[in-house]
């Protein structure tokens, strides 16, 4: 690990060494909102962001992805034949992701990648990446990331984490990657010591103005089925409209469908983000909808992310506390009063 | 119109202990600025969540279809014309329907609040009868509610209720709208090239999430038509074409019911303005039938109806 540090004014010039040898990412405003978007001569991306409106997670998980072809051209030898698509997963480096989108990576990593399955195009397009994170110095209302395991300077997921210190950033380099990185963009020097403890300083005050706080410490003692029984669901279902904003939003949620879409005889198979909101999502050939209501939809999501995942993985809950549902939520439904009403049962 | 709370805790105190209704829909305060929280409330219990500002913007009668409890509901003007179009299309009985009536001055919208605030982070909101004022870290500013209305409030004519049983207040002026729709206008002026570009930049952000379809009171179908699988109409990526298909018809369900509340776009979470879509329809409705949606429970909406002496000769 080693602290180095960049001016603000030569920001530019490292992300323009890096972009020699890799495809860069930074935060942009387009519209009203922040997204990451290719570094461009145009786009010099903006570090003075609060967070991204959707998490970085298409980035590597695509709403839409061909994974598969085929051709139903019968004169073809190959008719019928369904191939991998191929594809390029070039050397790719995302410039300040926040820690709780680089911590989510991880989260949904233990998904795609784990010793029994491996998602293909999960793990490369992860081997392709390097994250060099920016630390939060101005938390949200809505950040509870120190309540899950997290936090606004949280370096689990990164390979570099950038500390705002005003005039200079200090990169603190967190793996052999990051390291490489920093050299390769020709930063160099070394932060002293008066710096090194401005940003530890900075990470204690940050970390100090999180303001909001969920419980999580019972939720794994809980039985699930007093849990999937609790008299609490009905009331926090009733506003929702089954949208898929909370699921599209989230750095964390992960399903997806897999459609098969002919143009005349070229076949796709394409992967596409699925939400436990919608109706479909469980509709079974036959007919049957398991979970036909609103309500059952609702508590999926919240069970999966509070229960299931906790007892499964026993790795904490699905969340990192980035308040991006509890924003974008057309109807004001708050998982952090969800946490309270699971935890508390 | 924070005052309107006290009166709807009132008569839904009386009308729940009377039994005229079992059930209550209206709005609570919400957990962060700015937001409020459509709820239901049984039997008196939680009477003192029910609450009203400037941000009660969902449209209430989304909340209706299909229920047979007799119901107390708030409604804004917009939200009485959807009634009153769930009435007409036989989703709720008048006689189930004890309406509250909101004389609306206009919903705030906050995401015009945020965008004036760039990317700072407003941490108390509150209003006085004029004013919105915000509250962060290191600022607080005064700000005329009359500049942050939601776009639709801003051309809305009918603020006051057309269907209630009660009201919270005295009925408001209705806006004397000199072109409620010059913004269409400035849309059906495009050559076709250039509306095709127009619509498609539009909705170039979409991620198919719904959020504006299930905001929607009138999208009240069992299986929408994105949702059919058997079979699939609609293909299921991000490609434009299906987006586009998604949103047009959707429009094209709605024309001659929408009420403009303003839902879809208040809904979406990539700030996607489907309104534009819709309104061009509710022009035509008016232009073509002299038909506005929601204003009387008789009057059916002009797609589906047939009169045998239509002016039109294809059609007799």
């Amino acid at each position: 690990m080693s602290d180095k540090i960049i001016k603000k004014e030569e920001l530019q010039d490292f992300l323009k060494a890096l972009k020699k040898a890799h495809e860069v990412f930074v935060p942009a405003k387009e519209k009203d909102f922040y997204r990451f978007n290719p570094l461009t001569d145009e786009n010099k991306g903006d570090l003075n962001f609060t967070n991204t409106r959707l998490s970085p997670k298409s980035l590597l998980f695509p709403q839409s992805e061909r994974i598969f072809e085929y051709t139903l051209d019968e004169e073809s030898s190959d008719a019928h034949i369904v191939k991998e698509s191929s594809k390029d997963y070039p050397s790719t480096v995302i410039i300040g992701i926040r820690p709780c989108d680089a911590k989510a990576m991880r989260l949904v990593d233990v998904n795609f990648n784990n010793p029994e399955f491996k998602d293909p195009w999960w793990v490369k397009h992860l081997e392709s990446m390097t994250f060099i994170g920016l630390g939060c110095n101005e938390p949200c209302s809505t950040c509870f990331c120190t309540s899950v395991g997290c936090g606004p300077f949280n370096e689990e997921g990164l390979d570099v984490l950038l500390f705002d210190l005003g005039e200079n950033f200090l990169a603190r380099a967190l793996t052999p990657k990051g390291e490489e990185l920093l050299k390769q963009g020709g930063v160099d020097k070394d932060a002293n010591s008066g710096l090194k403890k401005k940003a530890d300083e900075l990470k204690i005050e940050a970390e100090n103005k999180i303001s909001s706080h969920v419980p999580t410490d019972k939720l794994k003692e809980k039985k699930v089925d007093d849990l999937f029984n609790a008299p609490f669901w009905d009331d926090i279902a009733f506003a929702c409209i089954n949208c898929g904003t909370c699921t599209f939003l989230c750095p964390t949620c992960w399903c997806f469908d897999v459609q098969d879409e002919i143009t005349k005889k070229q076949g796709d198979r394409i992967r596409n983000w699925d939400s436990c909101m919608f109706p479909l999502f469980t509709l079974h050939a036959s007919g049957h909808n398991p979970r036909p209501e609103k309500v059952q939809r609702v508590r999926q999501r919240f069970m999966h992310k509070l229960k299931y995942y906790v007892d499964k993985y026993n790795n904490g809950v699905a969340c990192v506390g980035c308040g991006r549902c509890v924003k974008s939520c057309p109807v004001n439904i708050d998982i952090r009063e969800v946490f309270s009403l699971m935890n508390d049962l | 119109m924070i005052e309107y709370g006290e009166k709807i805790r009132e008569i839904a105190k009386k009308i729940l202990e009377e039994k005229k209704v079992g059930l209550i829909i209206g709005f609570k305060k919400g957990t962060i600025p700015m937001m409020t929280e459509p709820v239901l409330i049984k039997d008196g219990q939680n009477l003192d969540q029910l609450y009203w500002d400037s941000f009660c913007n969902m449209n209430l009668a989304n909340y209706l279809p299909k229920r047979e409890e007799k119901i107390g509901i708030i409604a804004k003007g917009c939200d009485s014309r959807n009634i009153a179009v769930h009435i007409v299309e036989n989703q709720i009985k008048r006689e189930q329907l004890y309406i509250i009536g909101v004389p609306c001055k206009g919903m705030v919208d906050r995401r015009k609040i945020n965008y004036f605030l760039a990317d700072k982070e407003a941490r108390e909101v509150t209003e006085s009868d004029e004013d919105i004022i915000v509250k962060g870290e290191g600022f607080e500013h005064t700000l005329k509610k009359g500049d942050y209305l939601q776009d639709n409030c801003t051309k809305c004519m009918h603020r006051n209720p057309v269907i209630y049983d009660d009201i919270v207040g005295d009925l408001v002026e209705e806006r004397e709208e000199p072109d409620p729709y010059d913004d269409v206008k400035d849309i059906e002026e495009m050559g076709s090239e250039e509306k095709w570009g127009f619509f498609s930049n539009l909705i170039k952000d979409c991620t198919r999430c719904y959020a504006c379809r299930n905001a929607c009171p009138l999208c009240y179908c069992p299986t929408c038509f994105v949702d059919e699988s058997d079979p699939q109409w609609v293909g299921k990526s991000i490609d434009s074409t299906d987006t586009v298909t998604f949103h047009i018809l959707r429009a094209y369900h709605c024309a001659g019911r929408c009420t403009d509340c303003g839902a879809c776009q208040q809904a979406c979470p990539m700030d996607i303005n489907v309104r534009l879509l819709t309104r061009k329809l509710n022009k035509d409705a008016l232009d073509l039938y002299n038909h506005e949606a929601g204003l009387s429970i008789e009057e059916r909406p002009p797609l589906d109806t047939y009169k045998p002496d239509d002016y039109d000769e294809f059609i007799r």
